[in-house]
């Protein structure tokens, strides 16, 4: 089993690489941190906080759109591109099972999402302690926190692009669902959640469910447990002032469990898929 | 030993049956061949023999086990119709992929593409090759481990004259070992006549299955004389052959497999009026389009 995983992730991870995508993410990552880093660093400067701490509190605003985009980005193809080529059917007639097959395909492109983090929040790194030299060490819990969560939201979102390539006929549906998807949830879901709270002007959908609204969102439980965990005030988001107001665990608890379901949640699409 | 048994399989997708009633034994180191326009129902049948999808009545087995199970899945190789691997890979890549998937050594990648001819390109990435090659890469990959059954959905199609020749050698090796063979095609001027049998399958249902001489028998179809007359004979030759029409100096007249020889008498009778004949069996396209208008 575990042989068949790891072959399917070599021949995985090689096409990623051939296809540019290993370098496409990469530079995006690098290029957009990179901007940030020096970007960020302004605004730091009346605070009593080390730069690199301010580098990640600007990171993790970029890693919550970036992130999910590239995963959804790299996923999107994985089923309904095999269903298209004509190779599923041969595959899934090898002695290869549908779980091995859509674990393989995870692995090799959590690799991809993984090198592309860490290549982006090193160049940042780097930045800050070129420019806020030594102090800069005090930082590396919060860049350390931000990039195992950043893989487990590439995780989640990896697997909710293989749920759209699973329900979508063809690559081009698959594309532009996970288009569709990364609008709803990282875009259109906090503005909602806004307006909602705007509206309600402070009643009990914002004492009550929007806590749990804001947690729901794996994007959200991502950027509210760096926020709260670090202590870091968060000038780009809205709803920063929420971060304080919940507790840590429920985001941490979202941030472990959405790979998890969100990857059941393909496996379940997958089975519905007809060579 | 009987390795693919198919009894009474019927598959429906909504109100459409796209197989009805299909069965079929196949034993070991036997090839047959599944004809049929396309949509008769030939991929269905193989997905099912597969276990890529599920049948609505009757039962597979593969060498005793069900369709899909590890057991079959194990003892079982197969091409798909048009097999498009993914171009970024190379060839060689591509079958060390499935030789692991299978358990197998992956230096064994080499051999297999030299076996298909494709040694010189085992390096190229799948995009730089024709459509012969990537259905030689499907191929390759169909020999690794010495399948018990082959599956071939259209094997030789994108393939030239030589390379099909080159495939059914290929195929009568493996059937020598014992490898039981199920391939499909939609015209039988294709096999070339090198298969063992062959079941012809009309809007999912089975019409005909035999030997081509069996089908040939069956179908009776008339062959057709062409007699070339010698200067200034026409005349006489057409009244000989009276059902016989004239064109540009040859008669030309049909006649069933049974009264062959009384026309050969006829016409070494007039041998003195007679250039030249000549008498055509009727083509496999004939037969089959023949076989497949009788079923509807």
């Amino acid at each position: 089993m575990l042989s068949r995983i790891l072959a399917t992730a070599a021949l995985e991870f090689s096409i990623a690489r051939r296809n540019r995508w290993v370098i496409v993410s990469v530079a995006m990552m690098m290029l957009f941190s990179l901007v940030l880093a020096f970007a960020g660093a302004a605004p730091a400067g009346q605070m009593a906080v080390d730069p690199l701490s301010v580098t990640v509190a600007s990171l993790i605003s970029l890693a919550v759109y970036l992130v999910p985009l590239i995963a959804l980005l790299i996923s999107f193809d994985a089923i309904a591109g095999e269903n298209e080529r004509g190779t599923l059917a041969l595959s899934l007639a090898y002695p290869l099972a549908r779980t091995e097959l859509l674990l393989g395909k995870l692995i090799a492109q959590l690799a991809v999402v993984s090198i592309a983090v860490v290549a982006g929040y090193a160049v940042a790194a780097i930045v800050a302690f070129v420019t806020g030299g030594t102090g800069a060490a005090e930082g590396i819990p919060a860049l350390w926190r931000l990039i195992w969560t950043s893989i487990l939201l590439g995780a989640a979102f990896l697997s909710l692009g293989h749920a759209m390539s699973c329900l979508s006929r063809r690559p081009s549906g698959a594309a532009a669902m996970a288009i569709g998807l990364w609008l709803v949830m990282i875009v259109l879901y906090d503005l909602g959640l806004l307006a909602a709270v705007v509206a309600d002007d402070g009643g009990a959908f914002t004492t009550d469910v929007f806590p749990w609204a804001l947690v729901v969102n794996p994007a959200d439980a991502f950027r509210i447990f760096n926020l709260a965990a670090s202590g870091a005030v968060d000038a780009a988001s809205g709803l920063s002032g929420a971060a304080s107001s919940i507790a840590v665990w429920k985001p941490l608890a979202a941030i472990m469990v959405w790979p998890i379901l969100a990857a059941g949640l393909a496996r379940l699409s997958f089975q519905r898929v007809t060579p | 030993m009987t390795i693919l048994t198919l009894s009474q399989l019927t598959k429906r997708y909504g109100d459409t049956t796209v197989l009805h009633d299909v069965s079929l034994e196949i034993v070991a180191g036997e090839r047959v061949a599944l004809l049929g326009h396309n949509g008769a129902g030939k991929s269905t049948l193989m997905k099912l023999v597969l276990g890529l999808i599920q049948a609505d009545g009757g039962r597979i087995e593969v060498a005793g086990h069900a369709p899909g199970s590890p057991v079959a899945r194990a003892l079982t190789a197969y091409l798909p119709e048009n097999a498009a691997f993914h171009p970024a890979i190379t060839g060689r890549e591509q079958l060390r992929y499935y030789l692991r998937l299978r358990g197998q050594p992956v230096r064994l990648a080499d051999e297999l593409l030299e076996r298909v001819g494709l040694a010189d390109a085992a390096g190229r990435r799948i995009g730089t090759y024709s459509k012969g090659m990537r259905q030689r890469v499907g191929l390759a990959q169909a020999l690794i481990g010495g399948p018990r059954l082959m599956v071939l959905d259209e094997p030789t199609s994108g393939l030239d004259p030589v390379s099909r020749r080159e495939f059914y050698t290929l195929l009568d090796e493996l059937a020598a070992k014992g490898t039981a063979i199920l391939l499909s095609s939609h015209a039988l001027s294709e096999l070339e006549a090198r298969t063992d049998r062959m079941v012809i399958l009309a809007r999912g249902k089975q019409v005909a299955e035999g030997t081509l001489a069996e089908l040939r028998a069956d179908a009776a179809l008339p062959l057709s004389v062409t007699v070339k007359p010698r200067n200034g004979q026409a005349r006489r030759v057409a009244e000989a052959f009276p059902t016989g029409v004239v064109s540009e100096d040859r008669v030309i007249f049909s006649c069933a497999p049974a009264e062959k020889l009384a026309v050969l008498e006829k016409i070494a009778a007039l041998r003195d009026h007679i250039e030249d004949y000549d008498v055509h069996a009727a083509s496999l396209d004939d037969l089959y389009s023949h076989i497949s208008k009788r079923a509807a």
